[in-house]
């Protein structure tokens, strides 16, 4: 029989604190830190453009991330439906106007920042989706009316992304909403039957995918086959790799990076620069990091009393780890370039700050981890 | 509760399942890592130096050419040009479009462009234009964002500070044809140049020098970061002339507009002290390269700008030749010199009339008479009793009928012709009448200035068969080697009979009633001794001599008579010799000889036969006395 504790449902916000997992928020700065470390050799020896606003980024995301955490969960579980839908219609504006960057429509300009809503829907999403298998029982769950409204949420989520288009985040975001269902305890022959289904649309989906995304994945078929065209990124990223070397050329000193082979060496190559000046210890240490602090979200997830707050914890480190693991394999070659940025590393405002408000989610998880919630998000049940 | 048990076991089953899919997924990474950092690690740092390392080849300075008092005659001078390199560029009309924008491209120059980086290896550089002004530098500099592919280069091209007087001799650079392309890398670097003609040509190889190499570290965009290591070449050795500069520009400035050519050979030892050939051509024009009129109006010329008259000219030598048939006479002992034949104007000879150039006659002449007078029945009276035979075999051994083995390209023969000569090129023989006019230096005989002047010298140095030389040395870093031509051999004629000539050729230039008196130099110890000649280039019809022969100036230039002078000065003891051909000039005296006695005067007062520096190169020729003030060369 589980013994169980009376939460005192009154915690001071100094009380709250004290409960937030400082491991998991050092392992958390430590990992930004080696990030400001790469933008400072990225940019040459210089603190700017990039390192100096990570930083800052990095402190107000923190400072958002504890707010976060000592907010009562109740709280988020209420709004959580509300902020899928805030996410949503950021990314119908974003999608019907939005300043143009990089040749897609993923950013609103807000004057101080630039906004991108498919990273805030990351988060949305998730919460949504706890909240909505919170109040589920197993047979419900069982029943496939029931989940044709999460569903409906993730492939509408899904779809306004694919249109900006971006066709990365929109995997990210079904491979997560898929990892939420698998959580919540939909029957394993239900997924077999959507992969199946999958795989058996890929020659209709081929026919929709946008030219530069089918060469994509030709490419990461065949990287050798345009080695100066679409293949360049991934074969300079695999070169500039593979002669860091064990123990890598040593900090500012990466030629690819600096001498301009490899692109994007501030966001989405930024591993690739890390493993040429740091060798594979380096890349190793940065992926032991990511593990600990996956291996934190778990113990949170398992340790928490609510259901909510265990999807919640689960479905946010998923993603993380999600994000982790496809960019790091993007950049060693083993999946197509897809733009994935890597989590608290790259140079990036919303990413940064997305993921720290999805932490400060995990930690309040962790806070009122002894807070049993009912059905309707009362104290009952 | 047991809801949330049964979930919480779920949750839980579920959360280790992805725990341990988490866990496979980890060490797919550490084994790619492995794999690409470890096992493939040497490849990847190889292909990773071929990204950042470029060989680069340094072109070497082309060597100079310098006069023989080491005053610069082919210099090098900074031009800047826009190259592109194609693997560099991955858009290569876009990008030439762009360029078009900033300076001018024509479609003829895309295309070109366009074909030769097909051609080429993708990472050496085409030329896209060169000689390009700083503004149009500037201009490029500031857009090469813009401009993938695209760089300034600084190069050197070859300048050549007095083009009209020094062309043939030095001949130009130009770009390598395709069958040029020995497959020395360095002449595939853009504009790097070799030599088509003259001194360029001959000595093109030790003037070229040797390229150096130079590693590089770059970035993607082909833009160099620093060097990494150096090996030099070697610059292009200078070569030294033996041609005074300053005579050179006398002489053709002396020679004007007319279509001629003037050379001046050291007696002692052959050096060709000037050798010109009018009209020339800018060299400096074919370096920047010619439109098509430009080459039409050269090659059209029926003055012949490019062809360099001195060695390549064939003319008869008219009357200069009867010193030669003198001196062939003397040898086979036919003739004595104060044997005398008289001379009503003409000769006959079976059926046939051979005329005197003074319808009138001479009355009896002497030798000494004959040479100064040139009278041509007394040459016709001698070459009779010589033979052709032994005026041929004395005609090869002053020079003549065979290329002298001078160090430039594209020399002509000549032709002393003989029995077998004819015999062989003509099928039919020898005709005594063909002696005869062989004695006044016309018919067969075919000879260049360049003989003339070799025959010349060769006379007034009396002991040895001096050869001409152009090449006096190669000057590298080591220091200069001396060019020695062939062994020269004795002349084996008796100095008696040279003397004898010399003799002759002083009066004709020194006494009244030698044909050249009129042009004699007056300036006590610069006395010149010489022979005119003048050369007949139609045929004159029986119905004209009646009538009366048309004088030159009445006839059109193509027909006129060829104007010619050989001499030699000081003539008491010779130093200079020089040969002077006008074509259609009309009379030797009164075209040819005026030029020679300038040109024989500034030599000795310049002392260019010397090894010290000689007079300052004058712009315009000195004024000397009697003679007429040349126009000014542009």
């Amino acid at each position: 029989m589980m013994r169980f504790r009376r939460y005192e449902t009154h915690l001071t916000m100094a009380q709250k604190l004290w409960q937030v997992s400082w491991g998991l928020v050092m392992l958390l700065a430590l990992t930004a830190s080696i990030g400001f470390a790469m933008l400072y050799s990225a940019a040459n020896g210089n603190w700017d453009p990039w390192a100096s606003k990570q930083i800052v980024r990095f402190a107000f995301g923190t400072a958002v991330m504890l707010v976060v955490a000592v907010v009562d969960l109740r709280v988020w579980m209420r709004w959580a439906y509300l902020i899928y839908g805030v996410g949503l219609v950021l990314l119908v504006i974003v999608d019907v106007w939005g300043s143009i960057g990089m040749g897609a429509q993923r950013w609103i300009n807000l004057g101080f920042m630039q906004l991108q809503p498919s990273e805030v829907m990351k988060i949305a999403l998730v919460m949504a989706l706890a909240r909505y298998f919170h109040g589920a029982s197993l047979e419900e769950v069982g029943r496939i009316t029931f989940l044709i409204p999460p569903v409906a949420m993730v492939l509408v989520a899904a779809a306004l992304v694919l249109k900006q288009p971006d066709l990365g985040t929109a995997m990210m975001l079904m491979l997560c909403g898929g990892a939420m269902f698998f959580l919540a305890g939909v029957r394993v022959w239900k997924f077999i039957v959507v992969i199946a289904a999958g795989i058996a649309a890929i020659p209709v989906g081929w026919h929709f995918l946008h030219d530069y995304q089918k060469a994509r994945i030709e490419t990461f078929l065949e990287p050798e086959s345009d080695p100066l065209g679409a293949g360049y990124h991934i074969l300079q990223s695999k070169i500039a790799l593979g002669s860091g070397g064990l123990f890598g050329k040593g900090f500012m000193q990466g030629s690819q990076s600096h001498l301009s082979f490899l692109p994007e060496k501030q966001t989405d190559f930024i591993f690739t620069m890390l493993a040429e000046e740091m060798g594979m210890l380096g890349g190793l240490v940065l992926v032991g990091l990511y593990t600990l602090i996956i291996a934190h979200g778990y113990g949170i997830a398992l340790r928490s009393r609510s259901h909510f707050g265990r999807l919640l914890a689960m479905g946010i480190t998923t993603t993380f780890s999600l994000y982790v693991f496809i960019n790091v394999s993007m950049v060693m070659g083993l999946v197509p370039v897809v733009g994935v940025p890597l989590p608290l590393i790259s140079y990036g405002g919303t990413a940064m700050l997305t993921l720290l408000f999805g932490f400060g989610l995990v930690l309040n998880v962790y806070v009122h981890r002894d807070l049993l919630i009912g059905r309707r998000g009362a104290d009952d049940f | 509760m047991h809801r949330d048990n049964d979930r919480y076991k779920l949750f839980t089953r579920r959360t280790a399942l992805l725990a341990g899919g988490k866990l496979l997924l980890l060490s797919a990474i550490a084994g790619r890592m492995y794999y690409l950092q470890v096992v493939e690690a040497q490849r990847y740092k190889t292909l990773a130096d071929e990204n950042r390392i470029n060989m680069r080849l340094l072109p070497p300075p082309r060597g100079r050419i310098l006069d023989r008092f080491g005053l610069p005659m082919a210099v090098n001078q900074q031009n800047y040009r826009v190259i592109l390199i194609s693997e560099q560029a991955k858009d290569i009309p876009g990008v030439l479009d762009n360029l078009g924008q900033i300076i001018r491209l024509s479609d003829a120059d895309k295309r070109r462009i366009l074909r030769e980086t097909r051609r080429k290896r993708s990472f050496v550089p085409v030329t896209v234009r060169e000689n390009l002004t700083w503004e149009e530098v500037a201009a490029v500099e500031v857009n090469t964002p813009d401009l993938p592919g695209i760089t300034i280069d600084v190069g050197e091209s070859r300048f050549y500070p007095y083009p009209g007087e020094s062309a043939h001799a030095l001949g130009y650079v130009s770009i390598p044809n395709e069958d040029e392309l020995t497959g020395d890398p360095l002449l595939e670097l853009p504009g790097f140049r070799i030599g088509k003609a003259g001194v360029e040509k001959v000595h093109d190889v030790v003037l070229r020098g040797v390229g150096g190499t130079s590693q590089v570290e770059v970035n993607a965009f082909g833009r160099v970061i620093r060097e990494l290591s150096r090996q030099d070449g070697q610059a292009g050795a200078d070569v030294r002339l033996t041609i005074d500069l300053g005579l050179q520009r006398f002489t053709a400035q002396r020679l004007g507009e007319e279509s001629a050519s003037a050379v001046v050979l050291d007696i002692a030892n052959g050096d060709v002290l000037a050798m010109t050939s009018t009209p020339s051509f800018d060299s400096n024009a074919f370096n920047k390269g010619l439109s098509g009129r430009e080459w039409r109006a050269l090659t059209t010329n029926p003055r012949s700008p490019l062809i360099n008259k001195s060695i390549a000219g064939q003319y008869a030598p008219g009357s200069t030749f009867k010193v030669c048939v003198a001196l062939a006479a003397l040898e086979k002992g036919v003739v004595t010199p104060q044997q005398r034949f008289v001379c009503p104007g003409h000769l006959e000879l079976g059926n046939m009339r051979f005329h005197c150039w003074k319808k009138e006659g001479h009355g009896w002449m002497d030798m000494e008479a004959g040479i100064a007078h040139s009278c041509d029945v007394y040459f016709y009276e001698v070459a009779r009793r010589v033979g052709i035979e032994r005026i041929a075999a004395m005609a090869r051994r002053l020079g003549l009928g065979s290329a002298t083995g001078l160090d430039l390209p594209g020399e002509q023969n000549g032709l002393v012709p003989d029995r077998e000569w004819k015999h062989a090129a003509l099928k039919s023989p020898w005709q005594q009448g063909e002696t005869l006019i062989t004695g006044i230096g016309q018919g067969y005989l075919l000879t260049t200035p360049l003989q003339l002047a070799l025959m010349t010298a060769r006379i007034a140095n009396g002991n040895l068969a001096i050869v001409p030389r152009l090449t006096r040395g190669i000057a590298t870093l080591r220091g200069e080697q001396p060019r020695r031509g062939t062994v020269v051999e004795p002349l084996n004629i008796a100095p008696a009979h040279l003397a004898l000539i010399r003799r002759g050729m002083t009066i004709v230039c020194n006494e009244p009633f030698g044909t050249g008196f009129r042009s004699r130099i007056t300036e006590a110890g610069y006395e010149m001794a010489g022979k005119t000649g003048t050369v007949q280039v139609r045929r004159i019809s029986k119905a004209e001599r009646e009538t009366g022969v048309k004088k030159n100036e009445d006839l059109p230039w193509e027909q006129r008579d060829h104007a010619l002078f050989i001499g030699f000065a000081p003539h008491r003891a010779p130093r200079y010799a020089c040969a002077v051909v006008v074509e259609h000039g009309g009379s030797g005296s009164k075209m040819a000889a005026p030029i020679a006695r300038d040109v024989l005067l500034a030599a000795q007062k310049r002392g260019s036969g010397g090894e010290d520096r000689a007079g300052p190169v004058a712009e315009t020729p000195p004024d000397s006395a009697g003679g007429s003030r040349p126009e000014g060369r542009s």
